[in-house]
């Protein structure tokens, strides 16, 4: 993958604002050219000449247009290189956002947590400084210097010289140091983050520190790690500051050799005043656009690193369903859902997720699904709601595939009450009205009582509209979970996915989601990942997966007589029990 | 600005550091003003075609500055950042000892990683606080300083007229800056929290959205909050861009107004050509310190909010303190609490609501209860992290609050359900248990608890750098520092939650053999092997449902009865 191929396309979707940047900036570039000239004729005139105030009015007040020119352009160069780079940062954003929402939860929880937000968040800003800063920078660090030496030359040609070989020397030492000093650095930055990490382990961990009366002691290791910390960061920098350095040797040992060699021909009479001072004035005008690339290519670099992690999330968007044309209402209340020989297999897993699995899921019927962790129950569920495709074998519904409903059709026919219900940061209400924002005060109710929320919302301080998620009122598991039921009663779709709480702690808790559940269960299609007797015995179908496979597929009394895993389990159950 | 003050007042001890820095940073301009002025002494010189001797104090000048100026860079770079890693070390020391009495009570609302994060985000920042805020408008000043003092020597008029151009870009456009942008800062730091929670809503609940079909509503907030930070943002970076080219318009405006002044008196004595060249090159090089004061007015905002967050932490009183003659820890620690209520600040309910249990010397009990009866709060009480207002906790019927708190620790060993195992080595890991402990006593205390493998891994890292501990080994590991703590009182909450049933029963055994002869606390809401206790204290909500042995409680009909039912009939193995 080519990234500067990458970010170039991106550059070219938003030619016209660069162009006018680069245009701006180039004009800038020749009013300094113009500012320079006018200084030193102002200078000549009263210094050589004896001119005063009055016979210079023209050439200052040119040198104050000039002046103000440049500055006027640099500015419209600045905000048109920003305004390009806002246009390709939102449609970056855009793009990043909608490929993550199409891979779905899977992907989602596949990403190590803080990762992806960080690169959403911090990596398509880091790109900032390389669209706004290095790309410009590029162009104007090859045309304002050539500009300068195409002004000098004509009256000045050793000078011109000078400068012309002067100039490579600067991205040459850039380039020669730069490569070691950058892997220092590089090196650095990993200890700064690792020293920074040590930090946050000793907050961590401060309770247990405490715990064990050591907190004083940790003390003297956080100073220590900092000054050792320091110490070889220290030895890193003296090495790689060297290049800049260099660069400002460069810089300003020209400009004293310039000085020095205009000087001697001044001398000789071989140059005018004016024209040395010009020269004089453009020389440190010359260095400073190659010695800004410099830093600027740093702050690029940055970015384009960042942006790895964005094409790699880019690069997997899935492709589009194939939605048919004569998808019109599929009707998943009328049939059965059959699975046919399907197989699913997560990237690095040794063993498909699911291998070669056939049932049918009966219509207005209960499903129960049971097996050991690991067995498949969860990718299962995952392609009933399709956040995942099969790798092989169908899905079909009413005979036809599933994939012939478009995706968003076929979510508003189910209901998922998962085991660990999202909570988002917003009020309760707008978290169970979620399911159907324009469900009336009477069926919120309704869906309160049923799922007993009613009483814990008189709980709290605000009741409904008290806010919950990551900053506000924190839920308990079994209250969690009676949102998520309150949310599929008010969505009261046909078909309903639930995955049945695992925490056998509080009775009361137990009975009263059951009874919500079994409400919820009524009439409708389910497939219930379950996990208690109760819930098994009362199925109408009991789907046993062990390792990926379908074990055995009946109702209770006809697995019980089958034998197997099934009949292990309720005995080891009954043994417990006695 | 009160915050700032604080601020400043942490970096106090580096002054000095400080104050050097900026004196090389000011005799790096200087150095470049000096450069500019010695070839425009030269070539003015020169014009006049005097003999060669008169060019040579030029010369040398070039010479002298050229080299000075890359050298003093070099040293003012390595200078700062030394300073800065100093500074960083300092103000991570004070946030720790600040931060160190308050945990973990003020710990509490950190719970998820992610916010601690930001705090040591907050504190890295401040690191800049002395390079990008104060040092800037510093060097400004002295090289304003410089400058007024040359000029004098040539014209009173001239130097006055540089020091209204150098106010003007030194306070004026800064000023103007700080208006135009006032609010963008603190608005763009909104919309990244307000970005941060949906991404967060976004990561964890997809699956909901996409059922819900409420994800492009979701994404589309998201880019809505996107798009009023990148405006928020161009605001800013036009702002940048005015202020730079104001800066620019008035280093010329100042080199016309110089002319304007100088011109007319150019052959009045002390005032000649070469006068001329020089400073009107000296002027215009002068104002190079004032290009990074926009920079730093931003990292000035920046700060103090960081400050402002982080004294909010800080500012707060200690829960718990160490009294003033603390008792010593009693041979016979007989634990009885009595009528004991307890709430979270914040909190109108009661977390424990009048309870009354007793753990005798050698006594083994057990609290259980669903979750959120209140079980954890009882450790977190006799660990002293709260204090105990209502009712009455005593330890060989002395008050808690009568102990130093860190003897009170030392002596009551707790393995709770989440072991904390630090980004260090094993070794590291057990020593906090006992420092002055022998690799021998260590290999000891991980074979007892059945880490007999781990022996020869005491150099291993553990923790998110180093090898993954599961989470059975990660309790052996606490139960490896609770056998090398060796205390009277051991208190187990929740310690074999997060496990397998088959380690689960392994290491409930290990704990059972290692508490012979101890005092015991068993917090616990999965109901196993529970004829081992002494006595059962069952919650719930916050109250005493019921107390007594095991067979007794199994004879009613309460709470503790339809648990153990729940989990060992109704429950698929």
């Amino acid at each position: 993958m080519n990234i500067d191929r990458r970010l170039f396309q991106l550059l070219q979707e938003e030619r016209a604002p660069f162009i006018l940047s680069v245009v701006a900036g180039s004009i800038s570039s020749v009013m300094l050219i113009g500012q320079a000239f006018w200084l030193s004729t102002i200078i000549d005139g009263a210094f050589m000449q004896k001119k005063g105030l009055g016979e210079l009015l023209s050439p200052i007040g040119l040198f104050a247009l000039f002046s103000t020119l440049r500055m006027l352009f640099n500015w419209a160069s600045h905000g048109e290189a920003n305004r390009g780079t806002v246009a390709i940062r939102k449609k970056l954003f855009s793009r990043l956002t909608g490929t993550i929402g199409s891979l779905g939860p899977v992907y989602a929880r596949s990403v190590q947590s803080g990762r992806l937000s960080t690169t959403l968040l911090k990596g398509v800003e880091a790109l900032d400084a390389y669209f706004s800063s290095y790309i410009p920078q590029i162009f104007l660090a090859l045309f304002t210097p050539l500009l300068i030496l195409a002004a000098i030359f004509p009256g000045d040609w050793l000078s011109g010289l000078i400068l012309l070989l002067s100039a490579p020397l600067i991205p040459l030492f850039m380039i020669l140091i730069g490569k070691t000093a950058s892997a220092m650095t590089e090196k650095q930055w990993k200890t700064m983050s690792r020293m920074s990490g040590y930090f946050l382990d000793v907050l961590q961990g401060l309770p247990t520190l405490k715990l064990f009366a050591e907190s004083e002691r940790q003390r003297d290791t956080i100073e220590e790690a900092g000054e050792t910390f320091r110490m070889a960061t220290m030895r890193v920098l003296k090495i790689a500051f060297l290049s800049s350095l260099t660069l400002e040797l460069v810089g300003t040992i020209g400009t004293a050799i310039i000085a020095v060699s205009i000087g001697l021909r001044l001398m000789d009479g071989q140059l005018t005043f004016q024209h040395a001072l010009f020269v004089l004035v453009l020389t440190p005008d010359f260095f400073l656009p190659l010695r800004q690339l410099g830093t600027k290519f740093h702050a690029g670099m940055e970015g384009v690193s960042a942006s790895k992690e964005i094409f790699e999330i880019l690069d997997r968007s899935p492709a589009p369903f194939r939605e048919t044309a004569s998808s019109g209402g599929s009707a998943a209340e009328k049939s059965a859902i059959v699975f046919t020989e399907v197989t699913c297999t997560y990237p690095g897993a040794f063993r498909p997720a699911l291998e070669g699995i056939s049932f049918a899921i009966p219509t207005g019927k209960t499903t129960a699904v049971i097996g050991p962790s690991g067995a498949g129950k969860s990718t299962l569920v995952n392609l009933l709601l399709r956040f995942q495709e099969p790798a092989e074998g169908s899905l079909t519904i009413d005979g036809r595939p599933i994939h012939d409903t478009p995706l968003a059709r076929w979510h508003e026919k189910i209901s998922w009450v998962p085991q660990h219900p999202t909570l988002f940061n917003a009020t309760l209400r707008e978290n169970i009205l979620l399911a159907r924002h324009d469900a009336s005060p009477e069926e919120l109710q309704g869906a309160m009582e049923q799922t007993g929320l009613s009483e814990f919302v008189a709980s709290l301080p605000d009741g409904l509209d008290t806010m919950i998620g990551e900053q506000g009122a924190r839920l308990s598991g079994g209250e969690a979970q009676r949102v998520a039921l309150a949310r599929a009663f008010i969505k009261n779709a046909p078909f309903l996915v639930l995955d049945e709480p695992t925490s056998h702690t509080d009775p009361e808790l137990e009975t009263a989601l059951r009874s919500s559940m079994e409400a919820l269960m009524q009439g409708r299609t389910t497939v219930i990942i379950a996990h208690r007797l109760e819930t098994i015995q009362s199925a109408d179908q009991i789907v046993v997966l062990n390792e990926g496979k379908l074990v055995r597929c009946g109702t209770h009394d006809e697995l019980l007589a089958a034998g197997g895993f099934y009949r292990d389990a309720m005995r080891l159950q009954q043994e417990e029990a006695a | 600005m009160k915050t700032f003050l604080r601020l400043a007042a942490l970096v106090k001890p580096y002054f000095w550091w400080m104050a050097l820095v900026a004196f090389i940073g000011f005799a790096t301009t200087g150095s470049g003003i000096g450069l500019l002025m010695t070839s425009g002494y030269i070539i003015a010189k020169a014009a006049l075609q005097p003999p060669m001797s008169a060019l040579h104090l030029g010369i040398a000048g070039v010479r002298f500055f050229g080299l000075a100026r890359g050298m003093l860079r070099y040293a003012e770079r390595l200078l700062s950042h030394d300073t800065t890693f100093r500074i960083l070390t300092k103000l991570r020391l004070w946030f720790y000892d600040a931060i160190e009495p308050l945990a973990p009570a003020r710990l509490m609302h950190f719970r998820s990683g992610d916010l601690l994060q930001r705090v040591v985000d907050d504190i890295q920042s401040l690191e800049n606080i002395y390079t990008r805020v104060l040092a800037p408008p510093l060097t400004a000043l002295f090289v304003s300083a410089l400058m007024w003092f040359l000029l004098g020597t040539y014209s009173l008029g001239a130097s006055l007229l540089i020091l209204f151009f150098h106010l003007l870009a030194g306070i004026g456009v800064p000023l103007l800056a700080m208006r135009l942008s006032r609010g963008v800062s603190v608005g763009i730091m909104k919309e990244k929290t307000a970005q941060q929670l949906l991404a967060l809503d976004l990561f964890q609940g997809i699956g909901e959205l996409q059922i819900y079909g409420k994800l492009p509503e979701h994404l589309e907030a998201m880019r809505t909050a996107e798009e009023t930070k990148l405006r928020l943002q161009r605001k800013n970076a036009l702002i940048d861009g005015l202020h730079e080219s104001l800066t620019g318009l008035l280093m010329n405006g100042a080199v016309v107004a110089i002319l304007w002044a100088l011109v007319p008196a150019i052959s009045t004595p002390g005032m000649n050509g070469i006068s001329l060249t020089i400073v009107t090159l000296a002027v215009m090089a002068s104002f190079e310190p004032f290009l990074p004061l926009p920079a730093s007015l931003k990292h000035l905002e920046a700060d103090t909010h960081a400050g402002e967050r982080l004294f909010e932490i800080l500012d707060a009183k200690p829960e718990t303190t160490t009294p003033a003659a603390p008792l010593p820890f009693p041979k016979e620690p007989a634990i009885r609490a009595e009528n004991l209520s307890f709430s979270y600040p914040g909190s109108t309910a009661k977390t424990l609501d009048g309870i009354s249990f007793a753990a005798l010397p050698g006594e083994h009990i057990a609290i259980v209860g669903p979750s959120g009866a209140g079980k954890s709060t009882i450790t977190a009480l006799l660990m002293r992290f709260w204090n105990t207002p209502e009712g009455s906790l005593t330890i060989g019927g002395a008050d808690i609050e009568r102990f130093d708190p860190e003897e009170l620790r030392r002596n009551m060993a707790l393995v709770s359900q989440r072991t904390y195992l630090f980004a260090r080595t094993i070794r590291e890991n057990l020593l906090l248990a006992r420092p002055e402990a022998t690799d021998q006593e260590l290999k000891k205390a991980l074979t007892a608890a059945g880490l007999g493998h781990f022996s020869s891994k005491l150099d291993e890292w553990s923790g998110q750098h180093g090898m993954k501990l599961s989470g059975g080994e990660r309790q052996r590991i606490a139960i490896a520092r609770m056998v090398l703590q060796n205390a009277p009182v051991m208190i187990l909450d929740e310690a074999t939650a997060n496990l397998d049933g088959v380690t689960e029963k392994e290491v409930t055994e290990t704990l059972a053999t290692l508490g012979k002869g101890k005092t015991m606390i068993t917090i616990t809401h999965r109901l196993k092997a529970m004829d081992q206790y002494d006595a059962i204290v069952v919650l719930d909500k916050g109250k005493i449902a019921e107390q007594g042995r095991h067979e007794e409680l199994m004879q009613g009909k309460g709470l503790y009865r339809r648990m153990w039912e729940l989990q060992h009939t109704t429950e698929l193995v």
